[in-house]
C-alpha cells in the first residue's frame, strides 16, 4: 500500500487576520516597494489598537490602490482620484469609523488633487498614505505630479519638462495636522508614523517613496529593485521637525525624510458641531478694536 | 453622524400643507424619506436644495458638507451610503456631467443614493437660469459601460416632495442610484404641497444580511435580483469595488464573470420593472390622440388635452411618472389603438426616440420641440394634436 505524504501546512502569516489570503497572488511586480508599505500599514493597524472591525480602507486606481482588495477590512477601491471625497463622506457619516485612504502618487496628487488639497484644508479626520514611485506604474511608467524634472518616462521619452510636487510641503500648506515621508527602507518608521497618523485627529499624511523597477527605474538607468534601494539609501537624510518647504526631494543630493509636521487643529467636525449648536461665534466684529502690530511682523 | 445635540429634537416630518417651491419640496421630501446626509456644490437652479439642507440638516443631527466639486459631491454621498446613511446630492447640467463617472460606480457597487437633476438649458453653460430638459438622455446612459438605470421626472412642488421620498425607497430597494430629473421650473415654481403625517409614509430600508459574516456573499442575490447589503463597520469586513467582481465582491477579469455581473446588474431593474415605473393616466380610455409626456411639459399637456376635450378632440395624456425604466408595454398597447402619439419636451427629440420605438410604427409619433429657456406653451401641443388628426389614416 501506498503511503500519500501529507503535506504539513505552512506556518500562518504573522497578518494573516488582517489579509484576503485567498486573493494571492498579488498583482505586484517583484521588487515593487508596494507589498513593503502594505506590510507596515498592516501593522499599523495592529499596533493602533483600534478594533479592526472599525476601520476602512478607501482606495481610487492604480497599482498601491490594489491594497484595499487585498486587505481583510471594510475596504473601497472607487475612481481614479475619488478616495478621498467617498472617504470624506464614509467619516462624516460615520465618526466611529476609522477611515484610512491608501493612494499612489498620480491618483491621489493628479486627478485627485484637488480633493487632497481641500480634505487637508478642513481637516477631516483620516489617515492618507500615499505611495511615490515617481510614475503611473499600472498603466506601464507615465509621467506623474511626481516624476522629477527629466526624468524618463513612457509620455516623456525625451525627459520630464515638468516640476514635481513636494507633497509635503503641499499636505503642510493644506493644513495637514501629521505630515511625514519615508523611503520603503524605512519599515518601523513607516508603521510608526501610520500608527501615529491614525491616533490622530485630523488629516494626517504619510508619502513613501518606493521603487518602481518595473516602469520607473529600467527607463531611467537605476538598475535593479535592489539599486534603486541603495540610491535611497545613499541619499536619505532624516531631519524630523524641518520646516516642510525645506524637505525637498532632491535626488541629485538629499532626500529630506521625517516626520515634519504634528501639530493640533479643530476637525471638520468638529468645527462643525460647533456651528450646529450656535458655539461657532461669528467670524468678525468690526467694531473691535484692532490689536497692536507684532513687531516680528513689520 | 452625532447626537446628543440639543437640536436633534427637531422634526424631520413637517407635516402640514405649505406654500413651497419645487427645491424645498425637493429637500423636505429627502428629510422625510430619513435622508441624514448631503453632499454638494452650488449650481443654478439646484441651489435652493442645498441651502435648505444646509439649514435642515444640523436640526435633525444630520451632516451638510458642501464639497469642491460636483465628481467630490458624488463620491462623498456613496460614502455615507456605505456608512448606512441615506444620502443624496443635487445639481444642474454641468454639475451632472461631472458626476456621471461616480454615478456608474454606484450602479457597479450597487449603492443607494439619489441625485437631483433641476435641468436648465444646455449644451455647456447654456441658459443657467432657464428651463431645459436636454439630460434625458444623459440620465440614461451618461456614464460609460451598458446598465439600467431609474429616473423619475416630477411636474409639481407636489410631486418634487412625493418622488423624492420614491427616489429614496427605490434606491434602497434595487440598490442603485436614483435620479430625480426635474427642470428649471419645477424647481422654482412655488405651489402648494401637502406633506402627510409622519406614520402615512411608506420608507423602504435596504435589506440586510440575515447570515453571519462567514458565510456572507456580499453580491449574492436574492429573489428578486438583489443582494443584501452589509454596511461599513457591521463586521461583515466586505470589499466593494468598480472593477468587475464575482459574488465575493472579488475582481474577476473574464468574459464569465463580466457577463454575470452586468446580467444582473440590468436585470434587476428589467425584472422589477412592473414595480418600478409608474405614469399617471388622463382620458385615454376613448382617446384617439395621446400625448406623453413628463417634468414641466406634462402641465403643458395637461393644459392641452383639457383644452383639446373642449373643443371636441378625444384627447388623453400619458404623464410619465418614471422616465426610466420607459413603459415600453404601455405605449406599445396604446400605439395599437390611437391615431397619434404626441410627445412635448424641452429638447431637440429625446424621449420621443424611445416612444418612437416602443410605438413600434404602430401609429404616427409627433415631436413638439422646444430648445430651452421657456416652458412649451399648450397651444403648440394642441396644434400638433389638430394637425395629427387632419390626416388620413
Amino acid at each position: 500500500m501506498k503511503v500519500r505524504k501529507t503535506k504539513e501546512s505552512p506556518p500562518p502569516h504573522p497578518l494573516e487576520k488582517l489579509l484576503r489570503s485567498e486573493r494571492l497572488p498579488h498583482i505586484w511586480c517583484s521588487g515593487c516597494g508596494i507589498g513593503t508599505v502594505f506590510s507596515s500599514v498592516m501593522a499599523a493597524i495592529q499596533k493602533s489598537g483600534y478594533d479592526p472591525d472599525r476601520i476602512a480602507v478607501v482606495s481610487g486606481i492604480g497599482c498601491t490602490a490594489r491594497m484595499a482588495g487585498y486587505i481583510r477590512l471594510d475596504s473601497f477601491h472607487t475612481t481614479h482620484g475619488r478616495a478621498i471625497p467617498f472617504a470624506t463622506g464614509l467619516k462624516l457619516a460615520r465618526p466611529d469609523i476609522k477611515v484610512l485612504v491608501i493612494s499612489g502618487d498620480g491618483d491621489l496628487l493628479a486627478i485627485g488633487g484637488n480633493h487632497f488639497i481641500h480634505a487637508a484644508r478642513r481637516n477631516i479626520d483620516i489617515t492618507v498614505v500615499c505611495v511615490n514611485n515617481l510614475n503611473y506604474g499600472m498603466t506601464g511608467g507615465q509621467l506623474a505630479p511626481s516624476t522629477p524634472l527629466g526624468a524618463k518616462t513612457t509620455t516623456s521619452a525625451l525627459g520630464c519638462p515638468e516640476e514635481p510636487f513636494n507633497f509635503c510641503y503641499l499636505a503642510s500648506a493644506c493644513g495637514a495636522v501629521y505630515v511625514a515621508r519615508w523611503t520603503t527602507l524605512h519599515i518601523r518608521r513607516i508603521t510608526n508614523s501610520i500608527t501615529d497618523a491614525m491616533q490622530k485627529k485630523g488629516f494626517g499624511f504619510v508619502e513613501i517613496l518606493a521603487p518602481c523597477p518595473t516602469s520607473f527605474g529600467r527607463r531611467n538607468k537605476i538598475g535593479s529593485a535592489l539599486d534603486m534601494l541603495k540610491f535611497y539609501h545613499e541619499r536619505s537624510v532624516i531631519r524630523n521637525d524641518i520646516d516642510p518647504k525645506d524637505a525637498s526631494v532632491d535626488f541629485e543630493n538629499h532626500i529630506v525624510l521625517g516626520k515634519f509636521v504634528d501639530t493640533e487643529r479643530p476637525t471638520f467636525m468638529d468645527n462643525y458641531q460647533m456651528a450646529c449648536n450656535g458655539r461657532i461665534g461669528n467670524w468678525l466684529d468690526p467694531n473691535r478694536a484692532i490689536a497692536p502690530e507684532n513687531e516680528a511682523g513689520r | 453622524m452625532f447626537s446628543g445635540d440639543k437640536r436633534v429634537a427637531a422634526k424631520a416630518v413637517l407635516t402640514g400643507t405649505y406654500f413651497m417651491n419645487g427645491d424645498d419640496a425637493c429637500c423636505e421630501g429627502a428629510l422625510a424619506a430619513g435622508c441624514r446626509f448631503f453632499a454638494g456644490y452650488p449650481i443654478t437652479p439646484a441651489t435652493e436644495i442645498a441651502e435648505r439642507m444646509s439649514r435642515r440638516l444640523p436640526d435633525l443631527g444630520g451632516v451638510y458638507i458642501q464639497m469642491e466639486d460636483e465628481i467630490a459631491s458624488m463620491a462623498a454621498i456613496m460614502g455615507a451610503s456605505w456608512g448606512g446613511v441615506k444620502a443624496m446630492t443635487s445639481t444642474s447640467g454641468p454639475g451632472f456631467s461631472l458626476m456621471m463617472e461616480n454615478i456608474g460606480l454606484g450602479i457597479c457597487t450597487e449603492t443607494p443614493c439619489v441625485v437631483c437633476n433641476v435641468q436648465r438649458a444646455g449644451p455647456s453653460t447654456g441658459l443657467p437660469t432657464l428651463v431645459g430638459q436636454g439630460d434625458m438622455m444623459q440620465a440614461r446612459w451618461g456614464s460609460h459601460g451598458h446598465y439600467e438605470m431609474i429616473a423619475l421626472s416630477p411636474s409639481s412642488p407636489q410631486e418634487m416632495f412625493d418622488f423624492t421620498i420614491r427616489a429614496f425607497n427605490l434606491s434602497e430597494q434595487y440598490r442603485i442610484p436614483v435620479i430625480i430629473m426635474a427642470d428649471e421650473v419645477v424647481g422654482h415654481l412655488t405651489e402648494r404641497v401637502v406633506i402627510p403625517p409622519e406614520g402615512e409614509i411608506e420608507l423602504v430600508a435596504r435589506r440586510k444580511p440575515a447570515v453571519p459574516p462567514d458565510e456572507y456573499l456580499p453580491y449574492r442575490p436574492d429573489q428578486d435580483g438583489v443582494a443584501p447589503m452589509a454596511g461599513c463597520g457591521e463586521g461583515y469586513r466586505i470589499h466593494i469595488t468598480g472593477l468587475t467582481h464575482d459574488e465575493h465582491g472579488y475582481p474577476g477579469m473574464n468574459v464569465e464573470t463580466q457577463a454575470q455581473m452586468v446580467n444582473r446588474l440590468i436585470g434587476k431593474i428589467r425584472n422589477n420593472k412592473d414595480r418600478i415605473i409608474r405614469t399617471e393616466n388622463i382620458c385615454l380610455d376613448d382617446a384617439e390622440v395621446v400625448i406623453v409626456a413628463y417634468g414641466i411639459s406634462a402641465r403643458s399637456a395637461t393644459r392641452a388635452v383639457r383644452e383639446a376635450r373642449s373643443a371636441g378632440i378625444r384627447a388623453g395624456l400619458i404623464k410619465l411618472e418614471t422616465v426610466w425604466p420607459f413603459p415600453e408595454t404601455l405605449i406599445r398597447d396604446i400605439a395599437r389603438r390611437v391615431r397619434a402619439l404626441i410627445m412635448p419636451e424641452i429638447n431637440a427629440g429625446q424621449m420621443v426616440l424611445e416612444l418612437e420605438r416602443c410605438a413600434g410604427g404602430a401609429c404616427p409619433v409627433r415631436l413638439v420641440s422646444h430648445l430651452g429657456g421657456s416652458i412649451i406653451h399648450p397651444g403648440a401641443i394642441l396644434g400638433a394634436m389638430k394637425d395629427a388628426l387632419k390626416r388620413k389614416q
